[in-house]
């Protein structure tokens, strides 16, 4: 991050570190932001899930904690490299919505398919029919990945 | 016990006023090494703070309080005082000389990077409350304030390699200090909920103990991370990047 950039930077050749920095802060904010509003929605309003689930063992404690602490930290560094994409004037609206709903979805599809269902660390909810669930979390984690990647390639021709 | 902390306490207060009142030198840094002081002598003097001794069966959530006040709260305003800087300052020329010199010796510079500064402080916390350490630490006033010593000096030794306050050997890019903070807060949050789902024996409230500890590390631990990379967006190095881009 902190590499002694050269005098003669503004050079085409450099237009696309500005966009991998749009790139990265959109990920890490979307990763962070999808990461908090599972944590603030369903185990804090819903009650959906549980702070810890006696069935899960000790792959669910590591499996939350690294993932909490990954998704806060994510969000601290997604912010500060927003700020400085701002400053830098690289900004671009839609390559970095584009990768904020790439990392959201990215996140949200790896918590269906690998915590709830692979390792079996939680589930959506409990003492319910998980069928339409899983396919609602897992789906709705697809579509939003998919509309990044949209957004990413029209950012790009822009 | 009591005595002997607020003597340390006034001697830390008084050496660094001396220290600091003879060169210019930022209040907010003399601010912050009073409040870092106060945050420790209040979770080791407040008798609500769980290590009574004495009682049977001690309560998790003081004991906690006092100890996230101890080694989050009190080491963060610590660190941010930057006491090892003062005293190259305020020492004279050899003096700072040879300090400098033992800072740039092999086991300081190993111990101040910023991966193994935080290894060694979460190791701390894993001993105390992953093995019998606690229920000991509990009922012995002169083991918990041991302990209390180490849990405060790890504590302000992470959290001043990361955010790199003090002037160090080689210092480690924004990257490795923002995973290093990162994996200590994991260690963290997988201690807490550790202690949620196997409470140690013969304390109350552990339950509440351990969110406290989640809840409260995650605050602390986001202060740090919203440090760190306020230092990275205001570094000589990022703002002529910009200015330049």
């Amino acid at each position: 991050m902190q590499r002694g950039q050269p005098a003669a930077v503004s050079t085409p050749r450099d237009v696309p570190a500005g966009r991998r920095r749009v790139l990265l802060s959109g990920l890490l904010l979307g990763a962070g932001a999808a990461g908090a509003v599972d944590e603030i929605v369903f185990h804090q309003l819903l009650h959906w899930h549980h702070f810890y689930d006696r069935a899960s063992g000790a792959a669910g404690l590591v499996s939350d904690g690294l993932l909490h602490a990954a998704t806060w930290s994510a969000t601290v560094a997604g912010l500060a490299l927003l700020a400085d994409v701002r400053r830098r004037g690289t900004w671009s609206p839609a390559t970095w919505w584009g990768a904020v709903l790439l990392g959201a979805g990215a996140f949200q599809t790896w918590d269906g398919l690998v915590h709830h269902k692979l390792l079996r660390l939680h589930q959506v909810r409990y003492g319910v029919d998980l069928t339409g669930y899983d396919v609602l979390w897992t789906g709705a984690g697809l579509l939003v990945g998919l509309a990044g990647v949209l957004l990413v390639l029209r950012g790009r021709r822009a | 016990m009591t005595s002997l902390v607020w003597v340390v306490a006034v001697a830390a207060v008084a050496a660094y006023l001396v220290a600091a009142g003879q060169r210019p030198w930022p209040v907010a840094r003399t601010a912050s090494w009073l409040a870092g002081v106060g945050c420790a002598v209040a979770a080791l003097t407040v008798p609500a703070a769980g290590h009574s001794g004495g009682s049977a069966h001690p309560d998790l959530r003081a004991h906690m309080a006092a100890h996230l006040l101890l080694g989050m709260v009190a080491p963060v305003f610590l660190a941010l005082a930057r006491p090892v800087t003062l005293t190259l300052r305020a020492l004279p020329v050899t003096a700072a000389r040879r300090v400098g010199r033992l800072l740039r010796t092999p086991p300081v510079r190993v111990l101040t990077d910023p991966v193994v500064a935080t290894a060694v402080n979460v190791a701390g916390l894993w001993l105390l409350y992953g093995t019998g350490l606690l229920t000991a630490v509990l009922h012995s006033p002169s083991l918990h304030l041991l302990v209390s010593g180490h849990v405060l000096l790890t504590g302000w030794l992470a959290t001043t390699a990361v955010l790199a306050l003090e002037p160090t050997a080689h210092r480690r890019g924004v990257v490795v200090r923002a995973v290093a903070l990162a994996g200590g807060m994991a260690a963290h949050d997988v201690l807490a909920k550790t202690l949620y789902a196997f409470p140690p024996a013969g304390v109350t409230g552990a339950e509440a103990g351990a969110r406290l500890m989640y809840d409260g590390g995650t605050v602390v631990h986001l202060v740090v991370a919203g440090l760190l990379w306020r230092q990275w967006y205001r570094s000589r190095a990022s703002v002529r990047a910009a200015a330049l881009a």
